[in-house]
């Protein structure tokens, strides 16, 4: 296929119908809407399954119903959109039906703005529904990344019986640039074991999210950490830049990690030998390797669109064995490679400390005025 | 000569095989069952119960699902009908249906309710209103009555502070999607049968693709009202009656010539 000028909202929506989405239940929310907008004709042209829910909470559970049928399904809404589906999140998690959600992230919290953001880092990585489960959440960069992770979402959902998400910043969901399709796949042509969809010539299936007995509850509890565990050791992914000899690490993901790129080129054509490592699966998240680069690296700095929710799960990984630092832009602002550059200088040239909290030195920063926001 | 000595015995009455061997959960003198039964006679009686796909609730039948042979889902409180859309939409030619208590269905289920009727779906919902909370033990329910006593209106429900109980039936059939919506009880033999005819119907409308079915299902609940079985039975016909009449609230022209 040829590469075509795509925004990444279609971009994604088309990736899901290419990788055999048979059902898309959603709701109208900025700026995800163009995704919904996309299948409203598109799935419907396919003789495919297409509803707008008079809700995030119906739509979830609309998802729900379908994949309990064992079809290829999915939805995508944006923050507050996703808030609100958390309940049929667990109830999913909790029965082991495969599933796409696609978060385009804006900015919070509350009704916040719909400027891109990662403030749902937490939301999606770290759980938000009631419960133990682990949902497989991938941070795409780019319009073609967010296509090729799109795909790869519905294999992984399919394969571990599992939540896999994408999480999108706005900035993915509604930029523009040239990417390259995939080749429309067959529709699946086999029913799940498991699936409820008519006990024809067989036994009764149920699905069910309830063990009313705690002892069966402990067990299947037991079952989707061990699920957990098999997608932590086949299912990290991340991109290095100029880690080789690198003496300073930045991490980031999604826009925040592609601007940060620009940032690094710009610091390495200053001599500064830095390089970035840019992770892609948030859950399961890259902790060994962070580990590992902290090993050869004399510091980190860590940038995000919010607050610092990955920075916890850096520091986590580093253990205190190297000093870093943190920078963001928060409430829907996107940074620009100077403010990065900036970081980096400081990191290679002032002193540093292992000791401290990353997040509150970059709030002291702001205060003092030794960061101007532009 | 003797008299022949009778030999063929005919079965009259027999577990429908869409009815599982399991125990009930539910209190002595519970309604559940009797609906449990009609619903299984139904389906079997139209050779369907390798083609249905049930939605069970939060409420008393939570665990509805185990006491049926065919395939089943539990949803979330109140998501049921979300739930039903999902599986419906994917397997059209399926028969999906929920079973959905007042408190599930009314309160926390409203929008959902709401708008697979106003879709007109075609699935069909049992809707068993008992006028309170089962499963959490006799709290107020939105179809509880004006100056009923429960566990979170403990002398009586005060329509001034606590609102006006919800005709779903009513409400529901003015919606275009609505195909079939009635009200049947289950206190005594006749209205039995004629709730176990609106269930076919029900699932007749759903056959020939008439849109949303619902059968509202006035029942009892002994334990929480505080009362004997009889005396709840009493109660129903006295008291929930008069204040949601057992009435065919909407029947599409499709269903026209059927008779359950």
């Amino acid at each position: 296929m040829a590469k075509e000028f795509l925004e990444g909202n279609f971009a994604m929506a088309e990736a899901a119908v290419r990788a055999g989405v048979e059902a898309y239940f959603g709701y109208p929310i900025t700026p995800q809407t163009e995704l919904l907008e996309w299948m409203s004709h598109r799935m419907p042209e396919l003789n495919r399954v297409f509803l707008q829910a008079e809700s995030e909470v119906a739509a979830i559970n609309m998802v729900y119903g379908a994949a309990c049928t064992g079809a290829r399904v999915m939805t995508s809404s944006s923050s507050p959109g996703v808030s609100l589906m958390m309940e049929g999140l667990s109830y999913i998690a909790g029965t082991e039906v495969p599933m796409v959600l696609i978060d385009v992230v804006r900015g919070g919290p509350g009704l916040g703005n719909i400027a891109p953001s990662q403030g749902d880092y937490n939301q999606l990585v770290h759980g938000g529904g009631h419960g133990d489960y682990h949902p497989i959440v991938l941070a795409p960069a780019s319009v073609q990344e967010a296509i090729d992770l799109t795909v790869l979402a519905f294999d992984l959902a399919a394969k571990y019986r599992n939540i896999c998400m994408l999480m999108a910043d706005g900035s993915i969901g509604q930029m523009m640039e040239p990417a390259e399709l995939p080749e429309m796949r067959p529709l699946r042509s086999t029913t799940p074991d498991w699936a409820t969809d008519g006990c024809k010539d067989r036994e009764q299936r149920i699905l069910t999210s309830i063990l009313i007995d705690p002892t069966l509850e402990e067990i299947y509890n037991h079952k989707i950490l061990d699920t957990w565990y098999r997608i932590q050791a086949n299912e990290i992914r991340y991109k290095e830049y100029y880690l080789d000899d690198a003496e300073y690490v930045v991490i980031g993901f999604g826009t925040a990690g592609r601007i940060a790129l620009t940032a690094v080129r710009n610091a390495r054509a200053e001599g500064i030998k830095v390089g970035l490592f840019r992770p892609i699966s948030l859950s399961p998240f890259p902790a060994q390797q962070i580990e590992e680069l902290a090993k050869t690296s004399q510091g980190i700095l860590v940038t995000e669109m919010n607050t610092g929710q990955m920075l916890d799960d850096v520091r986590s990984a580093v253990k205190g064995k190297v000093p870093i630092e943190f920078y963001a832009r928060v409430g829907g602002i996107v940074p620009y490679p100077d403010e990065i550059l900036g970081e980096i200088r400081r990191l290679a040239q002032e002193p540093k400390s292992a000791d401290g909290d990353p997040r509150q030195r970059w709030m002291q920063r702001l205060k003092d005025g030794v960061i101007t926001l532009s | 000569m003797d008299t022949p000595v009778q030999t063929q015995v005919q079965t009259v009455y027999s577990r429908p095989k869409s009815l599982s061997r399991t125990p009930t959960h539910y209190c002595p003198g519970c309604t559940h069952g009797i609906a449990h039964r009609l619903i299984a006679e139904v389906l079997d009686e139209m050779d369907i119960r390798e083609k249905t796909v049930a939605v069970a609730p939060v409420g008393c039948a939570v665990f509805a699902y185990n006491y049926f042979t065919f395939d089943w889902v539990e949803a979330a409180h109140g998501r049921a009908p979300a739930m039903a859309t999902g599986i419906k939409r994917v397997l059209p030619d399926r028969f999906v249906f929920t079973y959905q208590g007042d408190g599930d269905l009314a309160s926390i289920g409203m929008s959902e309710i709401m708008h697979v009727a106003a879709r007109g779906e075609n699935i069909t919902v049992i809707f068993i209103n008992n006028a309170i909370y089962g499963m959490t033990g006799g709290q107020m329910a939105p179809t509880t009555l004006p100056g009923q006593k429960t566990t979170t209106s403990p002398n009586g429900r005060d329509v001034e502070t606590m609102g006006y109980p919800l005709h779903m039936s009513e409400v529901l059939s003015r919606w275009d999607g609505a195909g079939y919506i009635v009200r049947r009880s289950l206190h005594d033999p006749k209205n039995i049968r004629m709730a176990k005819k609106a269930i076919r119907t029900a699932f007749e409308a759903q056959k020939r693709g008439l849109g949303f079915s619902m059968v509202e299902l006035l029942s009892t609940c002994n334990t929480n009202w505080g009362m004997t079985v009889q005396e709840s039975l009493k109660w129903l016909e006295e008291r929930m009656i008069p204040v949601y009449p057992i009435q065919d609230f909407k029947v599409s022209s499709g269903l026209d010539g059927f008779k359950a």
